[in-house]
């Protein structure tokens, strides 16, 4: 027989009991929903305590907005739009010049990027490399340049669905793309420059 | 260097390798704590919101004064009945001079 305590409540029973001042149906969606919402904000923040900040500011953001949700589209939709709109705001608020030069990468970038300069179809697959180099780059674009290159080439999702998520309008996405994509291969130009080209 | 394939190349690499969605210990007991907490009284945002709220009343009460000093004349008085009556009463004492002395 189960015991109804244990018995999980749906997302839409919880939003209604929070609606209805029980502040304490909030946490089981917390702990729902919580590692997403971290694994997004690792995207755009690279220090653990900036993190840290994006997820909680969403989610009190979720709490005290949580009326405006219509209940048309799942809960999650709702709290991802709400995550990647503080996202944008954090990278507007911390838009500062991140350049990073050749000689600030470890070797085994360089290395990297050596091997793929001599070889390109047989560069080595270093992940940490790889890794080091596109947070550099992504870090120099602007924060809408970022932004939709993180959700249409990183993330793989459609024209539409980014403009859902960010509130752009699907002309607006598709500009901002091809002007995000054209100011990554200046900054990878840049960066590589000096050394390869 | 192939810039193209160098963006093409990147980008695989950052599909391959998600950032992680570990969440740190006690993370939501956090959340609920600041929930829980009762908000900071905001003098700034009280003060805003009480005059937005009492822009609408006092919008009505302009507009009902308005509308009550330009029908209400129109309907029982004209201006000149308004002054002869004024005239009137500051000369009463004067018109009936007579009785009082």
């Amino acid at each position: 027989m189960p015991n109804s305590a244990i018995v999980e409540r749906t997302d839409a029973e919880l939003i209604a009991a929070v609606l209805a001042g029980d502040t304490a149906s909030f946490e089981p969606l917390l702990k729902k929903y919580q590692p997403r919402v971290f694994a997004t904000a690792r995207r755009y923040a690279r220090r653990e305590s900036e993190v840290e900040d994006i997820v909680q500011e969403v989610f009190l953001k979720a709490f005290h907005k949580l009326h405006s949700f219509r209940g048309d589209a799942p809960f999650e939709h709702w709290l991802m739009r709400l995550a990647v709109r503080t996202c944008y705001d954090f990278l507007r608020a911390h838009q500062r010049n991140r350049e990073t030069a050749f000689a600030d990468f470890t070797d085994q970038t360089t290395d990297w990027l050596d091997h793929f300069a001599a070889d390109p179809a047989n560069a080595s697959d270093n992940a940490a490399a790889a890794r080091e180099l596109v947070e550099a780059v992504l870090a120099q674009l602007s924060p809408s340049a970022r932004m939709v290159i993180t959700l249409l080439e990183i993330e793989d999702r459609s024209v539409k669905e980014v403009a859902a998520l960010t509130g752009w309008s699907v002309p607006v996405v598709k500009i901002r793309a091809f002007r995000a994509r054209a100011q990554m291969r200046k900054c990878l130009e840049k960066l590589a420059g000096g050394k390869y080209l | 260097m192939n810039l193209a394939e160098l963006q093409k190349n990147l980008l695989a690499a950052a599909r391959a390798n998600p950032p992680s969605d570990d969440v740190p210990y006690a993370f939501e007991q956090r959340i609920m704590a600041q929930l829980a907490a009762k908000p900071a009284f905001d003098l700034l945002a009280t003060w805003n919101r009480t005059l937005w709220r009492a822009a609408v009343p006092c919008v009505a009460v302009t507009l009902l004064l308005g509308a009550w000093s330009r029908f209400a004349h129109r309907a029982d008085s004209p201006r000149e009945t308004l002054a002869a009556d004024l005239e009137s009463s500051l000369y009463q004492p004067f018109d009936n001079s007579a009785e009082t002395w």
